[in-house]
């Protein structure tokens, strides 16, 4: 096969799917429909509560898939595995239908993933995070993996106490490195100072994973124990991967709070103006659908990969094949079959096509069949 | 280098002000031509003036590394871009304003006309108030005066435009200025560069404050 014909996307669909299964996930593959029932159920866990319905034949709404996740999760039963140290691992490449946000307009994105549901430990959440960071660097380079924990900042908050729209508040600024705007809705809401500077020192802790760690220490070090731990272990494993440098902490990713509960992670290409993989630890959205299980998983929205820069090809085919309307097709096609066994693209054509760029322009004799 | 989207206009001249008072000058930038992009290979920046409610996009959208941009439309848009510094230019507020003596009764659906229709709609619902937007891109002032609105939504700065048409604030919104934002992946990728121009202006701020 010759890869130069394959999109960037698609020869990251072929690469990451290699990845996945060699780790033992799954391929699953859902249907293109759901019941429309089932989003307005959960529309709370949904990037955009937007969602594309019709009706079915027997009059039934149905919907075309915003979100993979809810999809795998509600198919993914206790009773098949997910206890006493078992897991379900499964990996997808599905389309899903958003409004996208720059546009606010419906779009068709290509998302692939995997999803570990089951009686997690920190070696699950170790192997989300490994196989987040190879799946970057099977696409480029120049990538960066950032890790946080949403305990550290339920600590902090608890320790704050404020309204429950407070936390909401106080998480957005926290999430768009906003001190500023923090402290005066600590001010606002009648914050205790010392908790409030905690809360704003807070905002913007990111960089190499152990220099975070001893700055989250002295912020929060025990009201935050469990997160601290479960992020230094999984630091110290991360240190001995080549791809450990490209690993750090940024406690900004707050993701969606109604979803992930434990670790959050967030992937970015250099050349790609927004975050092209995104995941975490979603105890909370199995809790809420009635599942005993844990869960960690991520996806990769390949549409966005379009953005990286890319050499543009020279010439559309290497040769044009010109014959005439008195050439007999015989010889066109064993012209044709000469030049494409060797190798070469080729556009057998009566004319000039205007918009066609041939490396070579080859005319056929008329109706003598030689080139 | 960095890619920096200012927005056009007396706010922008005071912004650039504030970047060349933090080491980042581009004397091109103050020669009098129909250039769009100033270069100073030296400071590693690279400047352009865009409308002011386009810099989000410029940033959002990684075309701009960082820009700087109102309160009010980030808040309008709301870009996924991170908000650096709050750089104290361009004070205003965000309010509602109606004509003098205007009493809410609450009983009907309240009329408010506004550019900036998501904020409003946020404001009321917070109150659990019925309203009817009225879209409008300029001279708000006139919706209430010819009865197409009960009330404004709008920035108010001085308040004369306000007074001198028989308008009155009846209730403040939020405090309203320029921010400086940057784009999520130019924070990670060019983070050497970006840090020490954040702390920089900073300073500044601090300074002139």
């Amino acid at each position: 096969m010759n890869e130069r014909l394959l999109k960037r996307e698609e020869k990251a669909v072929f690469a990451l799917r290699e990845l996945y299964t060699a780790y033992g996930y799954r391929p699953f593959k859902m249907g293109k429909f759901e019941s429309y029932d089932f989003y307005a159920r959960n529309k709370e866990f949904l990037v955009s509560d937007r969602i594309i319905a019709f009706s079915d034949t027997d009059g039934r709404l149905l919907a075309l898939k915003p979100d993979v996740t809810l999809s795998i999760v509600r198919s993914l039963r206790d009773e098949d595995g997910t206890d006493c140290g078992c897991k379900q691992k499964v990996c997808y490449n599905e389309n899903v239908y958003r409004v996208s946000g720059g546009t606010r307009q419906y779009k068709e994105i290509l998302q692939t993933g995997l999803e570990c549901v089951g009686d997690l430990d920190l070696y699950d959440l170790f192997e989300a995070v490994l196989l987040a960071a190879k799946s970057l660097e099977a696409i480029s380079p120049s990538y960066v993996l950032e890790i946080s924990h949403l305990g550290v900042l339920h600590a902090l908050l608890d320790g704050c106490g404020g309204s429950e729209a407070f936390r909401r508040e106080a998480a957005g600024y926290v999430a768009g490195k906003n001190a500023h705007d923090l402290r005066r809705a600590c001010a606002r809401e009648g914050i205790p100072p010392e908790q409030a500077e905690k809360l704003c020192g807070f905002v913007g802790v990111s960089g190499e994973r152990k220099q975070v760690l001893a700055e989250l220490e002295t912020l929060c070090g025990d009201s935050a124990r469990e997160a601290l731990d479960c992020l230094r272990t999984l630091s110290n494993l991360l240190d001995a991967l080549p791809q450990s440098d490209r690993i750090r902490f940024d406690f900004s990713l707050v993701n969606d709070m109604n979803y992930y509960d434990g670790i959050v992670f967030k992937g970015f290409l250099d050349g790609v103006c927004e975050g092209v993989l995104s995941g975490g630890q979603y105890g909370r959205l199995m809790r809420r659908m009635g599942k005993r299980a844990d869960a960690v998983g991520f996806a990769l929205y390949l549409d966005l990969l379009e953005e990286l820069p890319r050499e543009e090809e020279p010439y559309d085919v290497d040769v044009l094949l010109l014959y005439g309307e008195r050439t007999d097709p015989a010889s066109v096609a064993k012209a044709v079959n000469d030049l494409t066994s060797h190798g070469k693209t080729v556009s057998a054509q009566r004319g000039i096509p205007p918009k066609l760029r041939a490396r070579e322009v080859i005319r056929m004799e008329e109706g003598q069949g030689t080139v | 280098m960095i890619k920096i989207a200012l927005p056009k206009g007396r706010l922008g001249e005071k912004v650039y002000a504030l970047f060349e008072a933090a080491g980042y000058e581009c004397p091109s930038i103050r020669e009098n031509n129909r250039k769009l992009i100033f270069e100073n290979p030296e400071k590693q920046v690279c400047y352009f003036w865009v409308k002011p409610s386009d810099v989000p996009v410029y940033v959002e959208r990684g075309a701009a590394d960082v820009g700087v941009a109102g309160k009010d439309i980030l808040l309008e848009h709301g870009p996924d871009v991170y908000e650096l510094l709050d750089l104290g230019l361009g004070r205003c507020r965000m309010a509602v304003a109606a004509p003098e003596g205007f009493r809410d009764s609450g009983e009907r659906t309240l009329k408010v006309a506004t550019k900036f229709a998501n904020i409003a709609r946020r404001y009321y619902a917070e109150q659990g108030r019925d309203i009817d937007i009225i879209p409008l891109n300029g001279s708000i002032e006139l919706a209430p005066l010819l009865g197409l609105s009960d009330v404004i939504v709008d920035i108010v700065e001085t308040g004369t435009t306000l007074r001198e048409n028989r308008l009155a604030v009846v209730e403040t919104i939020l405090p309203i200025s320029a921010r400086l934002i940057a784009n999520q992946a130019s924070w990670r990728f060019k983070a050497d560069a970006l840090v020490p121009l954040v702390r920089k202006l900073e300073g500044t701020v601090e300074a002139n404050d």
